[in-house]
């Protein structure tokens, strides 16, 4: 221990404190609460807290989210990543649904609540039968499809070629063409007052759904 | 006051000389036989009163700036709640982002959390899990630290093409803010770091919490616990009461509205670092805990939102460059799309993983230009062509998209959003 108590500011967390906010799951089950949830169940609760954004098979309805689909799609075009197509690790789903969701209403959920909606998504992407019962004891059993399809950040070798302080500075290239033009995708909101109308939300599919952070 | 019922003869006098100004090469203003009306006859405002001190106990931006305000793309999310908006760095200068135009990004909305019902958890891999307030907080030793905050996804909707036409669409996902606050490693000292301690997780006190994992190593080192930007408390939609200011590293890191941080030995693989802020390659394997926020540079002005108004002769041309791996010492310009560069003139204080303004002063002759910029950052790292990381990562990586960027000047002076050979 390193300079406990160097200022004397804060006081001791309580265990009922700890308890509250310490909900987080993390890959090899730490976290988890006691407590199952059936496919029967999980069906009834997400068609009642979760379908009318996902989906009644969780495939999603209109933008939200598809939680189910797209196996075998991660080095297609467009890939479509899921729950069942691309999450590595169970805990995730049910530490997030746990936590976050339904989204207008989120910690709303009781554990066995939980359990049953995480299963009904397994079965919803066919890791499971519709007999299938998750539970604490079991969570760890479940086998995610694409649990291997992750690296740790690799730029600093696979991209070494971008350390080249010395690029070049004339006679570059021959020629420049344009190859790619935003006008005649004309997707980017109008200011106001200009005789263009505003953008048609066509291209949500062709756009990558932006992933941002503030 | 000022009569705002209609317009008076000098209202008018002044809206043709604009007009006018807008359009003449001549310098110094209108031409005109007597002289410039906006010199030769009194104006309004050199004979009335403006307003008193009273008017604006605190103050926005005059109402011939209304345009430089942050702008939001319907269709990029489902929602207005977990979605994104940009920054206007089309007409901004110098490198700090006024707050009240800086981009937000929320997950569930921007919550309102006073100082009062604000608490602080330290647990997990401590000798004394800790509640602190945010009065606490205050009476910690202080550090003030300028960063940039850029979101991961800055650019990404860029991978695929030019798509968004303006340098607000395409690199507005970024402000940079003056911090006041207290390094993270003091809260976890307090609390006293275990043995077997090698990560921590830190949440927010919303609906989606935003819980990421961030190696030990990196938590005693820069991260910051920040109350205040650029001097005063934070905006309710950058985290006020307190949020975690993460130098160099992606966005989504600097959580707001902190409420709590876990000392773990392993990260907990959040959906915020396996669902979201991984980076998918061709392959079809995806990268995790792409951290750091690579070298970029982008020209701000000239730019589609930005055009050439004043017709040839001398231009600015102006544009921000940052790292999240050290400082920019240059960043170079081309006018041709690439085939001849300049070193452009780096201006202001070079600070670590903070934005810089850069400038090249060049005579336009009116004929179209290809501008792009690319930084150097002080490890030698050089900002890549699109093309370039498109042949490491494919097209679906979605985010850390820090491609150089062209703009096509037509004679015209209006710009647009190009991709070139």
């Amino acid at each position: 221990p390193a300079l406990a108590g160097k200022y004397g500011l804060g006081r001791p967390a309580t265990p009922d404190e700890i308890a509250a906010w310490n909900k987080d799951v993390r890959p090899d089950g730490t976290g988890l609460p006691e407590g199952s949830g059936s496919v029967e169940d999980g069906e009834m609760i997400f068609a009642e807290n979760c379908a009318v954004c996902h989906g009644d098979f969780a495939e999603g309805v209109g933008n939200w989210p598809k939680l189910a689909g797209g196996q075998d799609t991660l080095d297609h075009q467009d890939p479509l990543k899921t729950v069942g197509s691309y999450w590595p690790y169970l805990s995730t789903t049910w530490d997030y649904v746990n936590r976050s969701m339904p989204f207008g209403n989120a910690q709303t959920l009781s554990p066995d609540e939980v359990y049953a909606i995480v299963a009904y998504i397994l079965y919803s992407n066919d890791l499971v039968d519709d007999e299938f019962v998750l539970s604490k004891e079991n969570f760890l059993e479940v086998e995610m499809p694409n649990a291997d399809g992750f690296i740790i950040d690799d730029r600093l070798e696979a991209e070494a070629h971008f350390w080249n302080p010395e690029p070049c500075m004339e006679n570059c290239k021959e020629s420049v063409e344009i190859t790619m033009r935003a006008a005649v995708l004309d997707v980017t909101p109008q200011e106001e007052g200009t005789e263009e109308a505003a953008a048609e939300p066509a291209a949500t599919e062709e756009a990558a759904p932006v992933e941002a952070a503030a | 006051m000022t009569d705002k019922s209609g317009p008076s003869t000098t209202r008018r006098g002044f809206m043709k000389a604009g007009l006018a100004a807008g359009g003449a090469v001549a310098a110094g203003g209108a031409a005109h036989a007597a002289g410039d009306p906006l010199i030769t006859e009194v104006q309004e405002w050199a004979s009335i009163t403006g307003e008193g001190v009273d008017a604006t106990p605190y103050g926005l931006p005059i109402r011939f700036e209304s345009d430089v305000v942050r702008r939001n793309v319907e269709w990029l999310t489902a929602d207005t709640i977990s979605s994104i908006n940009f920054t206007p760095i089309h007409a901004l200068d110098g490198t700090i982002t006024p707050q009240g135009c800086a981009f937000e990004r929320h997950h569930s909305g921007a919550i309102e959390l006073s100082k009062d019902d604000y608490r602080l958890m330290i647990n997990g891999l401590v000798d004394t899990p800790l509640v602190f307030t945010y009065e606490d907080l205050e009476r910690f030793p202080r550090e003030n630290r300028v960063y940039f905050c850029e979101c991961a996804a800055n650019t990404g909707m860029e991978w695929a093409g030019a798509q968004l036409n303006g340098a607000q669409f395409t690199h507005g996902m970024i402000h940079n803010m003056e911090y006041t606050g207290i390094p993270l490693r003091t809260i976890l000292e307090e609390a006293g770091i275990q043995a077997g301690a090698k990560w921590i997780y830190v949440e927010g006190a919303d609906a989606s919490s935003n819980g990421r994992s961030i190696p030990l190593e990196k938590a005693l080192d820069d991260v910051m616990i920040a109350f205040k930007a650029n001097g005063e408390a934070l905006r309710k939609e950058h985290g006020y009461p307190v949020r975690l200011v993460v130098p160099g590293w992606e966005g989504n890191m600097w959580v707001k509205w902190l409420r709590r941080v876990e000392v773990t030995d392993a990260p907990v693989e959040s959906r915020e670092e396996t669902s979201k802020y991984t980076d998918t390659l061709a392959d079809g394997t995806s990268r995790k805990w792409t951290w750091e926020m690579d070298a970029k540079s982008v020209i701000t002005s000239p730019s589609p939102q930005s055009p050439i108004k004043h017709g040839p002769g001398p231009l600015v041309i102006t544009g921000l460059a940052w790292s999240g791996r050290g400082t920019i010492p240059r960043v170079d310009v081309t006018t041709d799309g690439g085939k001849t560069w300049h070193k452009a003139r780096m201006d202001g204080v070079s600070l670590n993983k903070a934005l810089h303004r850069f400038y090249l002063e060049i005579e336009w002759d009116g004929s179209e230009m290809f501008l792009q910029s690319r930084a150097h950052d002080s490890t030698g790292y050089v900002q890549p062509t699109k093309a370039q990381l498109r042949e490491v990562r494919g097209l679906n990586s979605i985010y850390h998209n820090n491609c150089i960027q062209t703009w096509w000047v037509k004679s015209n002076g209006e710009a647009e959003n190009v991709e070139i050979s």
